[in-house]
């Protein structure tokens, strides 16, 4: 790619080929047919379903006017597989292979939506046939997830007739570096990856700080558990990434970048292996991108899947081929990151941002969201909660609006108690705080955390002292073993949950927690310590009876713990 | 460079950008405990016994690592900080077996010395504790896992000092186990026996392998003739251990208190340094000469053969085929000695005191026989010569000076100056300019090879010849020589390697602690016994000449190679097992 005129020729091609997909039908399709390839379709047998489409529609000889498309992941997981038929939007849930049969033959062949694939809300048995008007989509804002139901992540020139490679375009033809810093600055970014620090104030710290190569990373490793907000955007829309990190390499002044994904994710790998070779193909990385003379490539490294390795500093430690362990910071990455030069470090969720504000500008973006926290947040929403998958909301919605209007609440009529928020080092959110904006200040003023995503819905059922049980157990395992209060501490909090939920816990032990967990979080040496606890003690603030029932009563409100007989 | 003003405790300190809180607290005298920091060598925030309040901070801060910054304000002492501390040090005391009593570093111990600091009277926390097996398959270093508190010392000193990397961290979390990679033992790895971990580990988790109890049984054999040697490094620190200043010089009291634990005869390895010098002399020359292998690089220090035969085994040729001092020594103890003495040979029994762990593998290996049985039979460390007047009642203070036994425990001021980095190279350039020159030397200092630097060269004119020298103390500094030597750029003479860093003043088996400050002060005390000697060159000694005399005939001769000469042997880096 040569010049940005260029750029706008072969966009203005695609839209026109592609329009359908924008509910105008015209051109040589009859229907684009788009398959869920999300994580969750995926292991549900999507792949056979577009087989079997295909098949049946050459025994119908419709190739030529209905094209069937795997997709990224389209959100509604425990409805899938999914799939939208454009130009109408029809929204097939729970398709199985042999359902194509008849939905080509009666909707894409006669033009009627096969009635009993169509979605229903809980507890309605009106069919709900367009997607745009269920609720799990209607009340999304889509910034991040921008083209998860629109293009082929395989393909380059779906992603170019979506806006694709146009911000790359703008800034390096339009743009100043310190003009993209500033539009960043000025959109409020804040950091997806958890911390929420300000991204803009990152970049402009590294572009600074002397010392050079500069590094560009993208933090993929995304090891909370039941997360997968940055796969299904590296599965669904690779390119996004390496625009976005492209525009930093441009901005900071770096000609490398490093994607550091985990080992578990290798179709994340796979596509966006395949995205970066057709981005060299097409210019948007190598040498002289636009013809402006700025050169920038990006390289995969893959990490072993150590949920310590999505700490930062440990991620560069990994890519520089040593044991993934947490350095101490200051200095941070933006003086001496990856090899100790600057470094810029951000999430796939924050990257998937940047072109946006580039096309659109900073007002744009600041006007979604709330004040302090600018934008959307991505969330994968699961446990007991009737919708779950992936959802992505403006800054600001309430849980509320999350778990019942998106969430469509909880199945079987349970009462809901809490969300647990931030994966395993997050806290819970308890029913009296359902209408808490989501933000990374009114999680963080209840003890828990944006963290990256992660939204765990418990009912009634869940008994509050095996949860914290459960997360800090992830942790014990995950915690690399460098400093002691997290290698020791966690695995003593643990010991003393363990007692209490077998019924041999003593007078005492809340407030031993207490003491223990509140000094981790004041000592440990990196963010994985530092967060630990919360669980523990997030629950103790909500639920300190159900630790007493447990000391005192032997007694598990949800009849979850099961007792043992004292030890002596 | 700039400097940054701050508040510690209330007090204004200005010190340069850059220095961290805890080395800027230091300058106030407010000494905030540590554990796993280690100036220079582990500065890496891991155990957080260390934790200040620093206003504005999320959390506590570890003062080891954490830089200064300008108007900072900083408290090393409130309750909170206080108490924090001590629950970080109540946590490593419920994963620690509590063995101090039996312990070898009982009172001489980093976590015993912060627990008693504390006031830590009762451990709340029971649960499960690090339980994996003690590795004594090294016969010079014990590791004992239950004992550790992963301050990652002696993987710092062994990694970035010596660029050994024998040990690292395996697993993780609570399971986290430092260890040779795949947990096998010492001994089955790359690893030079140098003990330098030993000397920095807090704790008894890493240590010599004690072998006391051999001398012991020894010393109760009417049978046995046992005779004992000391490295010229042993009489400038061993005082330290039974607590004297370090740089105490305790030569002949340290004889005393030998022949008072038993031992037949006292002799001093100084006396086959100085044998070295005209083997090894006289083989430069040689190969100067003769277009032999240069530069040739001394051999008198085990960790350094043991390094240079697992990561440079292509570059054994530049080996001096000189056995050690220690070796020579054994090898002429059960035979030139026993023959004079009139002793069987196999009733001698032959113990080294060295500054050096390395040295108990040294003597076991296969090549180590040339007497006829192996030349040396236990090798103890200064450490546990200290403990064997302990335990007998040994107040070395209090004790006569004597002198050593003739002949072998006569030596030069050349022989002493082998315990410091330089003093291999010092002592062969007296030797070398006088007998190649025939003339006598007037300064005999040779300054430019003495002190901590890591890497320090010389060109001496001897007659024609302008001798390039090279001296290196460390294997982290070997290590560049060894690089220099295959890019094809050192061209020196002759290269004298020293394992540790300091040389042998700071051996892996020298009292604890050893540091930068001590081993300056060990060497001090070396020239001054350099100084005090009568004799201070090599071939002056007059039982050294009587040897070539009476035995071995001249140097490089028939006997030399039979009894003081050696081979070595290619490891690579992976030992095959
Ligand atoms: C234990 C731990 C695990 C983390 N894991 C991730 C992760 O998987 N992905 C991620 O993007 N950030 C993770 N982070 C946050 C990173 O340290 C860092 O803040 C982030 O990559 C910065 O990018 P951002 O500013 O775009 O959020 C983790 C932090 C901690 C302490």
């Amino acid at each position: 790619m040569k010049s940005l005129a260029q750029l706008e020729q072969l966009k203005k091609e695609m839209r026109e080929v592609l329009k359908i997909r924008d509910g105008v039908a015209s051109g040589p399709w009859n229907y684009h047919v788009m398959v869920c390839g999300g994580a969750g379709c995926i292991s549900s047998n999507c792949r056979d379903i577009v087989t079997a489409l295909k098949a049946e529609l050459a025994a119908k000889g419709l190739e030529k006017e209905v094209k069937v498309v795997l997709t990224g992941c389209m959100g509604p997981c425990d409805m899938g597989p999914v799939m939208i038929v454009y130009p109408e939007g029809t929204f097939y849930r729970r398709v199985k292979p042999k359902d194509a049969a008849t939905i080509v033959e009666e909707h894409l062949a006669n033009g009627t939506p096969v009635r009993r694939l169509l979605y229903r809300a809980p507890g309605s048995t009106e069919p709900i046939p367009k997607y745009s008007d269920i609720d799990f989509f209607k009340k999304q804002h889509k910034v991040v997830l921008r083209n998860m139901l629109y293009i082929d992540p395989l393909l380059i020139e779906d992603y170019i007739s979506r806006d694709g490679y146009g911000a790359l375009g703008k800034a390096l033809t339009q743009m100043k570096p310190e003009e993209v810093i500033a539009t960043v600055k000025a959109a409020g970014l804040r950091g997806r990856g958890g911390a929420g620090f300000p991204s803009g104030m990152k970049w402009e710290f590294t572009a600074k700080a002397t010392g050079s190569p500069k590094y560009v990373v993208c933090n993929a490793d995304e090891g909370d558990p039941g997360a997968f907000m940055d796969r299904s955007v590296l599965e669904g829309d690779p390119h996004s990434i390496i625009e976005g990190m492209t525009i930093c390499g441009y901005a900071i002044g770096a000609e490398r970048g490093y994607v550091y994904i985990r080992a578990e994710y290798p179709l994340a790998i796979e596509r966006l292996e395949a995205a970066i070779a057709r981005a060299r193909e097409f210019g948007f990385l190598g040498q002289d991108i636009f013809g402006t003379g700025f050169n920038f490539d990006i390289e995969i490294r893959i990490g072993a899947g150590a949920f310590v390795c999505g700490e930062e500093t440990a991620l560069l430690t990994s890519i520089e081929g040593r044991r993934g362990e947490p350095r101490p910071r200051p200095p941070f990455p933006a003086n001496a990151g990856l090899f100790g030069k600057p470094t810029v470090i951000n999430n796939v969720e924050t990257w998937a941002n940047i072109a946006p504000i580039i096309l659109n500008g900073s007002e744009w973006f600041a006007s979604i969201g709330t004040e302090k926290s600018k934008g959307t947040k991505v969330f994968a929403l699961a446990g007991r909660v009737n919708n779950t998958g992936l959802v992505e909301v403006p800054m600001g919605t309430t849980v509320r609006e999350i778990v019942f209007d998106i969430g469509g609440g909880i199945p079987r009529k349970k009462a809901f108690k809490a969300v647990q928020t931030g994966g395993p080092s997050g806290g819970c959110i308890p029913a009296e705080h359902l209408d808490v904006p989501v933000d990374y200040d009114s999680l963080g003023q209840l003890g828990a955390i944006m963290g990256s995503g992660g939204m765990i819905v418990m009912d009634e059922d869940t008994c509050m002292v095996d949860i914290a049980k459960f997360f800090l157990d992830f942790v014990v395992d995950e915690s690399c073993g460098k400093c002691s209060p997290c290698r020791i501490g966690t695995k003593r909090a643990l010991e003393t949950l363990e007692r209490i939920a077998n019924g041999n816990g003593k007078e005492g032990d809340i407030e031993l927690l207490l003491e223990l967990c509140s000094t981790i979080k004041q000592t440990a040496l990196c963010g994985l310590g530092q967060t630990a606890p919360n669980p523990v003690l997030s629950t103790i603030r909500y639920f300190r009876h159900e630790y007493e029932d447990h000391i005192k009563e032997h007694k598990c409100q949800a009849s979850v713990c099961e007792f043992k007989a004292a030890e002596e | 460079m700039a400097m940054i003003t701050l508040t510690i405790d209330k007090q204004k300190v200005a010190v340069k950008e850059g220095t961290t809180i805890l080395e800027a607290a230091k300058q106030l005298g407010i000494n905030i405990p540590t554990l796993c920091y280690l100036k220079e060598i582990n500065v890496i925030g891991a155990c957080r016994i260390c934790m200040v309040e620093v206003q504005g901070a999320r959390t506590f801060v570890a003062a080891c690592v954490a830089p200064v910054a300008e108007g900072m304000v900083v408290r090393t002492n409130t309750a909170a900080v206080v108490k924090a501390r001590k629950l970080v040090l109540e946590l490593i005391l419920s994963d620690h077996p509590m063995e101090c009593l039996t312990c070898v570093r009982n009172q001489n111990c980093e976590l015993q010395r912060l627990a008693e600091a504390f006031g830590l009277t009762e451990i709340r926390f029971q649960g499960a504790t690090t339980d994996y097996p003690v590795d004594d398959s090294s016969p010079a270093i014990v590791r004992d896992p239950r004992k550790c508190v992963l301050c990652r010392r002696c993987v710092s000193v062994c990694a970035e000092v010596q660029t050994v990397r024998a040990i690292t961290a395996q697993e993780r979390g609570f399971k986290t186990l430092i260890a040779p990679a795949f947990n096998q033992g010492l001994s089955e790895v790359a690893c030079v026996n140098c003990g330098q971990c030993a000397l920095v580990c807090p704790t008894g988790a890493i240590h010599e392998k004690d072998d006391i109890d051999k001398v012991w049984a020894a010393l109760a054999d009417p049978k046995k003739h046992v005779v004992v040697q000391t490295a010229p490094a042993v009489r400038v620190t061993v005082g330290e251990a039974l607590g004297m200043a370090p740089g105490s010089i305790v030569t002949g009291k340290m004889v005393a208190g030998l022949r008072h634990l038993g031992f037949d005869k006292v002799f001093d390895t100084d006396f086959t340094a100085d044998l070295t010098i005209l083997e090894e002399g006289n083989e430069l020359l040689q190969r100067v000469n003769g277009g032999g292998t240069l530069p040739m690089i001394t051999s008198c220090s085990p960790g350094w053969i043991k390094f240079i035969e697992h990561f440079y085994p292509d570059l054994l040729p530049h080996l001096s085929t000189c056995k050690s001092p220690q070796q020579m020594f054994g090898a002429l103890a059960k035979t030139y000695y026993a023959q004079k003495a009139g002793v069987d040979p196999a009733d001698v029994f032959c113990v080294s005191i060295m500054p050096c762990t390395a040295k108990k593998f040294e003597c076991e290996r296969p090549e180590m026989n040339s007497s006829g049985y192996q030349d040396v039979d236990v090798v103890l460390t200064s450490r546990e010569l200290a403990r064997m007047f302990k335990r007998v009642g040994i107040n070395l203070a209090a004790l006569p000076v004597e002198e050593y036994d003739a002949p072998l425990g006569i030596s030069t001021g050349a022989g002493e100056i082998f315990g410091a980095t330089g003093g291999v190279m010092e002592a062969a350039l007296r030797t070398v300019y006088e007998v190649v020159t025939g003339k006598t030397l007037d300064n005999l200092d040779f300054e430019m090879v003495r002190g901590l630097d890591g890497v320090k060269e010389a060109t001496v004119p001897v007659g024609d010849l302008n001798v390039k020298v090279a001296v290196a103390n460390g294997l982290g500094n070997a290590r560049k020589l060894m690089d220099a030597i295959k890019a094809g750029t050192a061209d020196y003479h002759f290269i004298e390697i020293m394992c540790c860093p300091g040389g042998c003043i700071g051996g892996g088996g020298s009292p604890i602690p050893t540091n930068t400050e001590i081993r300056n002060k060990r060497i001090a005390a070396t020239y001054v016994e350099d100084k005090n000697m009568p004799l201070r060159k090599s071939h002056e000694n007059p039982a050294v000449q009587a040897l070539y005399a009476e035995f071995l005939e001249k140097p490089l001769g028939h006997k030399s190679h039979e009894l003081l000469h050696t081979k070595y042997t290619p490891r690579g880096q992976y030992p095959e097992q």
